[in-house]
C-alpha cells in the first residue's frame, strides 16, 4: 500500500493553484508573530494579492511545510511555486525594489477580486487577500 | 541555552572565511539575528545563502532557536 500523506499534498497543491501564496502564524488581519506580521505589511503595501495559510492549527503543516521547501522558518512566501523567501529576505527585496518585481507590481496596483471560486485545497484554510 | 557567541562560534567553524556577528535580540537566549558575510555566498541566491546558514544549526531553529534573523552577504 502506498503511503498518503494528506497534509504534504495539500501543501504542494495550495502552492501550485495560487501564483502567491503566504505561510504565516496567525492570519492577515491577525498576525501571531512580528515576522508574519512584517511580511504581510510589504505585501499589502505594494497592494500584492495573495494566498495566506495559517500554519499554526496543526503542527504537521509547518513539518510538512519545511520539508517540501528546505526552510525552517516561518514565515515563506512563495510565487509561482518558488520560494521567494522568509521575512529577511523579503523585507531586503521589498526595501530594493525587487519585491515589485517578482509579484510583476509597479507601485500601487489596481485592487482586482479576487476569483469566488479560488481553489481550495483540502484540509488547509487559505484565505485570499487583497490588500 | 544557545547563546549569541555560540552562534557566532558555530557559524564561523562550519562555513569557510565566514564572519559572524550575532545579536541576542531579546536577552532570552532564543530570538537572534546574525549578519554574515562569507566568501561561498558569492554567486549565491539569498535563498540559497540562508539555507547554507540555517544548515549550521541543523534542527535547532524551531527548537532551542525560536528565530534567526539573517542578512548575509559575500565579503565586499
Amino acid at each position: 500500500m502506498t503511503e498518503t500523506n494528506p497534509i504534504r499534498d495539500a501543501i504542494t497543491e495550495a502552492i501550485a493553484d495560487h501564483p502567491v501564496i503566504l505561510f504565516m502564524k496567525g492570519t492577515p488581519e491577525a498576525p501571531a508573530c512580528g515576522f508574519s506580521a512584517r511580511t504581510v505589511a510589504a505585501l499589502q503595501s505594494l497592494g500584492a494579492q495573495f494566498a495566506a495559510v495559517d500554519i499554526l492549527p496543526d503542527p504537521r503543516i509547518r513539518q510538512e511545510l519545511s520539508a517540501i521547501s528546505d526552510w525552517p522558518t516561518i514565515p515563506q512566501l512563495f510565487v509561482e511555486g518558488e520560494l521567494v523567501g522568509g521575512c529577511d529576505i523579503v523585507m531586503e527585496m521589498y526595501a530594493s525594489g525587487e519585491l515589485a518585481e517578482v509579484l510583476k507590481l509597479e507601485g500601487p496596483a489596481e485592487p482586482v477580486a479576487p476569483p469566488a471560486d479560488a481553489p481550495q485545497a483540502d484540509g488547509l484554510q487559505i484565505e485570499n487577500r487583497l490588500a | 541555552m544557545p547563546t549569541a557567541d555560540e552562534l557566532k562560534r558555530r557559524i564561523e567553524a562550519a562555513i569557510p572565511g565566514a564572519r559572524a556577528l550575532v545579536h541576542d535580540t531579546t536577552g532570552t537566549g532564543d530570538h537572534f539575528r546574525a549578519e554574515v558575510t562569507a566568501p561561498v555566498f558569492a554567486g549565491r541566491t539569498r535563498i540559497e545563502q540562508h539555507r547554507l546558514v540555517y544548515d549550521v544549526f541543523d534542527g535547532d531553529i524551531g527548537g532551542p532557536i525560536h528565530a534567526l534573523s539573517l542578512t548575509t552577504r559575500p565579503p565586499q
